[in-house]
């Protein structure tokens, strides 16, 4: 059993986790919400600058908290895409140096792909399974057939349900991250109240849409003014919200039943929401299928899922060159 | 200098129509072009771009999807489209940092939505769209050619036709 290194800058966190390929000995997250809050999402020159700066403390913090030394370090894993290449190049950049000074066996992972297996960190799961990948920017179902067999089902079409949420938090006049505050509005007030439309795209029954609730959302918006708007905030977040989990969780149960899959497995930050986890659920319990999702910090972006998957990859014997590059647009493995 | 060559708008109707107009425009797209659209939340700029990319002959397995969060998307077709979204954005240093010059002077279309957010990256020749809402479905697009260049766009003056 190796001890690894994980490292993750993809987006708009900086995060460090030592993992021994058992457990997870530390797992520390910077998040940026604070700077982002202020530009109403996630601002990339900042996003990258600012992990610049704090990936040397997040990683003496990953170590000191997990009790071993870098001497004690056995590999690095890194988040080699996709993400935004300025953010991507400092993690991979950090790994790179780390690699050479240490002579430790590098192996740069997806980062989809670190979401949709981090699961096996917490629970066994029987492959295959069906992986939702739900968050700012993806929106996606694959079939989970093993580490690195993967086949996609479908995907969003226009906007992704964590953008679709967050968008729906600017329109109202909402902080950042727009998600966790609509959850937290909708759970005070009746889903029904305030009707949006899901939408239906034929002959793609594993592809979303997103963007039509938007402009609906819009349309109200102007239709009813502003003073509704605000009278009616927690309605209309509970109805929003309530639109796009069913549209999430109608595909997906979809995708599972006519694929034969007993498991449906949650990945990314809106498989954080708390409706979506219910709904999911309480849907699939009718038809016998288990619904499985990591806790909240396993979620969000974060490096254990990437130490995790880098670990795998490592003792199959996977390794990168010290040529590795950011893949800003990596489809998962087939 | 922005240099004003023509303008010209044309109401849409639906989506559907907003999506033919962009057809047409990446019809007479060539390698070079550089697009900037603006519109509120919801507007239908990234339906025109659709509309574009399905103009440039983008293969329709590859989704045109929103690049708000991946800031760029690239799509290849008959001409590479280089899909922009700026809305995240709010100075040149940060499209700097994401080499967005050499897509904007190379060969491909280049269609930045939220072109206002970063006034100064949009060159002074350029076919420029603003996307108003004035109804539920219904949109006021204006179409403005600043330069000799884009002059051939001010022909495409009706959606449906």
């Amino acid at each position: 059993m190796m001890i690894v290194l994980g490292l993750e800058t993809s987006c708009d966190e900086t995060a460090a986790s030592v993992y021994d390929g058992k457990k997870v000995l530390s797992d520390i997250v910077s998040s940026q919400t604070d700077i982002h809050n202020k530009y109403g999402g996630i601002v990339p020159e900042l996003a990258a600058r600012r992990h610049l700066e704090t990936i040397v403390p997040v990683v003496h913090e990953a170590l000191e908290g997990s009790g071993v030394t870098l001497n004690d370090i056995e590999g690095i894993a890194v988040t080699q895409g996709p993400g935004l290449i300025g953010a991507l190049l400092v993690g991979i950049s950090f790994a790179k140096s780390v690699s050479y000074a240490k002579k430790l066996p590098l192996i740069g992972v997806n980062h989809i792909e670190g979401h949709v297996t981090a699961i096996l960190l917490e629970e066994e799961v029987e492959f295959p399974y069906l992986g939702l990948i739900v968050s700012g920017g993806h929106t996606s179902l694959y079939i989970v057939n093993g580490i690195g067999s993967y086949r996609h089902l479908g995907s969003t079409r226009d906007d992704a349900a964590g953008e679709a949420l967050d968008k729906a938090g600017k329109l109202l006049g909402l902080g950042y991250p727009a998600g966790a505050i609509i959850d937290r509005l909708a759970k005070e007030a009746d889903p029904k109240a305030i009707k949006f439309p899901r939408a239906l795209i034929p002959g793609a029954p594993y592809d979303f849409s997103f963007s039509g609730l938007k402009t609906f959302l819009v349309n109200l918006v102007h239709r009813e003014g502003k003073e509704f708007a605000e009278k009616n905030l927690k309605e209309i977040a509970a109805g929003y919200l309530e639109a796009v989990v069913d549209m999430l969780v109608d595909k997906t149960l979809k995708a599972a039943r006519e694929n034969h899959l007993g498991t449906i497995v949650l990945a990314g930050g809106v498989a954080a929401n708390s409706r979506l986890r219910q709904k999911m659920r309480e849907t699939a319990a009718e038809y016998g299928i288990r619904v499985a999702y990591p806790s909240t910090s396993l979620c969000t972006d974060n490096a254990s899922m990437i130490a995790h998957l880098g670990h795998r990859y490592l003792e199959m014997g996977k390794r990168s060159g010290l040529d590795m590059n950011g893949i800003p647009d990596w489809p998962l493995p087939q | 200098m922005t240099v004003v060559s023509g303008r010209w708008s044309v109401v849409s109707h639906c989506p559907e129509e907003t999506r033919k107009l962009g057809i047409k425009i990446g019809r007479l797209c060539q390698p070079g072009d550089v697009i900037a659209l603006d519109g509120d939340l919801g507007a239908g700029k990234t339906c025109l771009i659709q509309g574009l990319a399905q103009g440039l002959e983008v293969s329709k397995e590859s989704y045109v999807r929103s690049p708000t969060f991946t800031i760029l998307n690239v799509h290849e077709g008959r001409i590479p489209l280089y899909h922009f979204d700026l809305y995240r954005l709010s100075d040149l240093d940060e499209l700097e940092e994401i080499g967005y010059r050499e897509y904007l002077y190379g060969d491909g279309v280049s269609a930045l939505e939220w072109a206002s957010n970063v006034e100064e990256a949009i060159p002074a020749e350029c076919l420029r769209i603003t996307i108003n809402r004035i109804g539920e479905t219904e949109r006021e697009i204006e179409v403005t050619a600043n330069g000799e260049k884009y002059e051939r766009f001010l022909n495409l003056t009706s959606c449906s036709r």
